[in-house]
């Protein structure tokens, strides 16, 4: 197997090799404003050993571009956003817990309408059909290019949802429409928000999968585009512009596995050192921890499955100020190369400190000799204490772990902490991130309606589909676990009714090795 | 009518009222979250909310006693709506030719916890300091007002759709419980109810007071925790003199919504002290049993809390799923519901399971 994986990040575009599980070489450039570019010089740079310039199988990318411009406010668009489930739910209407700021530049035009399902089946209202074709002639009107639909009890029924996306492609057949169900689960104000959300970047998801499409092909690289997703398993490029929410969290998720893979660890505190944040999670059995509940991205309250982390305001690139001595929460993101002191620049980072402290050594050091002793010392200890206090919020055991300091910026993580039994420090560990991708797992996903069947020889054979669809993608079949399982009973149906979803995910088979059956 | 001092609840205590009365919701009653976003709204608009002590009741004030009614599952896809709960108790005054001084919530636990504080938002009453089982049940004749004797009808019910239904009169609280289920199943296992209305007098003599307090009390010390970093647990059982009963990750959930409730098991794989072992809760809206090895370790009317392990939040029988961490916790059940005429209303045995009663908190089985 051989894959090329490449991590965007806000500040660095790494670009790893690995062959059979192996790095063979990796590299880091900076991130480029069309993205396109940074891509194509980190593969230019990857491909210029000869020991990189092979034959792909794959090659898979993660990045934190989307939500980063959901974040940053940034990139998102005007959407129409259709509720389906009147009269019930009026007084809380889509948008309605979140952040004004975002709310107003998401928010193109609500339409709430009757319809919907009931928790057995049944339809709780008609289908409002004139509502949904007065709505789509309204949107089309507007100049809205996207549309959220979320109806009541989707997931259960999602006719409802499947009929709006009919009639908008009748009459805006230009307009991009996600359905809740596609993304969420039982609970509508969670799962419209995440269709909202998706809707919102929907511009920026074409445009930025077009780049990374153009940036392969102008490398020379003939081989097929996968994203990797929350979970950490890959999805087609295809799917990942109808549905960029779904990596959100990938460039954490690739940085934490590419840890794992790189130290051999399976259990281990991780702190991803960027340009701009620090990233501090923990592995489990080679996965990271998962966020508990509730997800707020930007301030939406979601459900996706994403790693708990914490991050802060603390990388290579963050701001030094001297009265009184801070490092971060600002950086000067991807113009590190061009703005710090010992690039030419004339902004103090952490990265000088760390030159002028001979932890590393990048750039022109002479334009730190100069530096007080006194400010060198007293902004490593600021960057120091921000780590070990926040290392220890996210710790959940009393007795020390290893950390596994990762990340361009990894230099700022100091050789002891309390609480830590070893820093441990990996070769190409600047690019875990790229790694992660790299080694990112296949999934297989069931969700289907089963009759007369217990629930849990339901569940038995919705996984067994599952586990067949991950094989077909890809996976190893002894390597399956299950991420995912979710059953909901639908009383209105005869034979004891049961829909349920199961979502497996592996790693990926070795190409020479006949597949099990 | 006499006058007495009302004290405006700020929006504050409103955020805290919805945590601390998540966790008393003992996983039933809907998460107050919604409720929350409503009274948000309301307060925005500039409505405010005043609480009142339920000693300050005139023995002739009529009282209204409301609730969502249903299966919480149901109540994540139907958001509570503020007008719907209002017009439930309009109803009430209507059919009675009454004039209610003010309103409460038949249970403090869950979205119930707050519904009683949107009612009074449009209704221009305030809310009374107490409730009718200091915790969730399931079912109409599980309160201390069933306990008490007192009259369980009329009971108003409103769907949203515009279907209204009035349970006129009833021979027990129990036939209440039936006739208005199915109702309320008919209604899509959910409907927004105003109680049998209740006097001063019965709610000086009956209500569980000061409960509305105590949930703030909860939630603020929870929130406090987690603003400083402490666990927020310990700092719940620390305030409520609570026991923690296990630690672990969820890794089963079975659950069904039949006759208008939610119903099932839940399985906990230990971590930390509980490695290796598993803990079982069995589920009807809310935790009533939680069984060790087979054998039952604590039982309802105890409060069993699942609890996020992490924030300290409660965890509802409908959101609860596969690979989440968390704590379990009992808290001490209200005097009233202990009591042996309480044990037949609210024991175990209410919920169908042959076990006695065992408080956590009394070294003696209590109503033996």
């Amino acid at each position: 197997m051989k894959r090329i994986g490449i991590d965007v990040g806000g500040t660095n575009t790494d670009a790893v090799l690995i062959v059979d599980e192996k790095v063979v070489h990796s590299v880091k450039r900076p991130t480029t404003a069309d993205v396109t570019s940074g891509i194509l010089d980190a593969l230019k740079a990857l491909r210029a050993e000869p020991a990189a310039a092979v034959k792909v199988d794959a090659v898979v990318i993660g990045t934190t571009h989307f939500i980063n411009a959901v974040v940053q406010r940034r990139h998102v668009q005007k959407i129409g956003a259709i509720r389906i489930g009147m009269p019930a739910s009026a007084s809380l209407p889509p948008f309605c817990d979140w952040p004004a700021d975002l709310a107003s530049l998401v928010n193109g035009e609500i339409f709430m309408l009757e319809g919907g399902h009931d928790y057995d089946g049944r339809p709780f209202m008609p289908l409002d059909v004139a509502g949904l074709k007065d709505a789509a002639r309204k949107i089309k009107q507007a100049g809205l290019r996207s549309v959220a639909v979320c109806s009541s009890f989707s997931p259960l029924d999602p006719s409802c949802e499947t009929t709006a996306r009919e009639i908008l492609a009748e009459i805006c057949p230009d307009v991009a429409v996600t359905l809740s169900h596609d993304l969420g689960r039982i609970g509508l104000l969670e799962r419209e928000n995440a269709a909202l959300l998706n809707a919102s970047l929907h511009d920026l998801a074409v445009t930025t999968v077009a780049a990374f499409r153009k940036a392969i092909a102008d490398s020379g690289i003939d081989a097929p585009l996968f994203l990797t997703q929350n979970d950490g398993t890959v999805m087609q490029a295809e799917i990942a512009t109808a549905f960029p929410v779904m990596s959100f969290a990938s460039g954490a998720t690739n940085s934490m596995r590419g840890a794992a893979h790189l130290s051999g660890l399976d259990d281990a505190m991780v702190v991803d050192v960027g340009g701009t944040t620090s990233d501090i999670g923990q592995l489990r059995h080679g996965f990271p921890r998962e966020a508990n509940a509730v997800v707020e991205v930007g301030g939406v309250r979601t459900l996706f499955r994403m790693p708990d982390l914490l991050s802060i305001g603390l990388g290579g690139g963050s701001h030094v100020d001297e009265d009184p001595v801070r490092v971060g929460p600002l950086s000067v993101g991807y113009r590190l190369t061009s703005d710090a002191l010992v690039f030419g620049g004339s902004r103090l980072t952490a990265t000088d400190i760390a030159v002028a402290a001979g932890l590393i050594d990048i750039g022109d050091r002479s334009r730190v000799a100069n530096l007080p002793k006194r400010l060198i010392e007293a902004a490593l200890r600021d960057a120091w204490r921000k780590l070990e206090e926040d290392i220890d919020r996210m710790k959940t055991e009393a007795g020390d772990v290893p950390l596994l300091a990762v990340g361009g910026g990894a230099f700022l993580v100091p050789d002891r902490l309390p609480g830590i039994s070893e820093i441990v420090r990996v070769p190409h560990g600047d690019c875990a991130n790229a790694v992660g991708a790299a080694i990112a797992q296949v999934s297989g996903e069931a969700d289907q309606v089963f009759r007369d069947l217990s629930r849990e020889d339901a569940i038995a054979a919705a996984r067994d589909i599952a586990a067949d669809r991950a094989v077909q993608a890809g996976a190893a079949r002894d390597s399956l676990k299950t991420v995912d399982v979710e059953d909901m009973p639908i009383a209105y149906l005869p034979g004891n009714a049961l829909r349920v979803r199961v979502r497996v995910a592996g790693a990926i088979a070795d190409p020479d090795l006949p597949a099990a059956a | 009518m006499s006058k007495v001092e009302l004290k405006t609840i700020s929006l504050e205590e409103i955020e805290a009222l919805a945590v601390g009365a998540w966790i008393l919701g003992t996983g039933g009653g809907g998460s107050p979250y919604l409720g929350l976003l409503n009274l948000r709204r309301l307060y925005a608009e500039g409505h405010r909310v005043q609480l009142m002590s339920p000693l300050d009741l005139d023995d002739e004030d009529w009282v209204a006693v409301v609730s969502n009614m249903g299966a919480p599952l149901v109540g994540q896809e139907r958001l509570a709506d503020s007008r719907n709960i209002a017009r439930a108790v309009r109803m009430q005054e209507e059919i009675n030719n009454i004039k209610f001084r003010a309103v409460m919530s038949v249970e403090i636990g869950g979205g119930n916890g707050v519904q009683a504080l949107m009612a009074a938002a449009h209704l221009g009453i305030p809310v009374v300091d107490a409730d009718c089982m200091g915790r969730a049940f399931p079912e109409a004749q599980m309160t201390s007002v069933a306990i008490g004797g007192l009259r369980p009808y009329p009971c108003t019910l409103y769907d949203p759709r515009g279907i209204e239904a009035v349970v006129t009169k009833v021979p027990s609280w129990k036939w209440m419980e039936r006739a208005s289920r199915k109702i309320c199943v008919e209604m899509g296992s959910i409907a927004s109810t105003s109680k049998a209305p209740r006097t001063g007098r019965e709610v000086k003599d009956w209500g569980i007071h000061f409960t509305t307090t105590k949930a703030i009390r909860i939630g603020r010390a929870v929130q406090e925790a987690n603003r400083r970093h402490e666990d927020p647990i310990a700092a719940l059982l620390e305030t409520e003199g609570g026991k923690k009963l296990f630690t672990g990750k969820i890794v089963d959930v079975a659950r069904r919504t039949t006759e208008g409730f939610l119903r099932g098991t839940a399985m906990v794989d230990g971590s930390d002290a509980d490695r290796g072992t598993k803990l079982k809760l069995s589920f009807q809206n809310e935790w009533i049993v939680a069984w060790r090895d087979e054998r039952a370790i604590a039982t309802s009317p105890d409060l069993i809390c699942v609890l996020d392990s992490v924030n300290g939040h409660g965890i509802g029988t409908e959101t609860i799923r596969y690979g989440q961490r968390v704590t379990v916790v009992a808290l001490p059940a209200p005097p009233v519901l202990t009591s042996a005429r309480g044990l037949e209303f609210v024991g175990p045995r209410a919920f169908g399971y042959d076990l006695d009663f065992r408080s956590l908190f009394s070294p003696a089985a209590v109503g033996a």
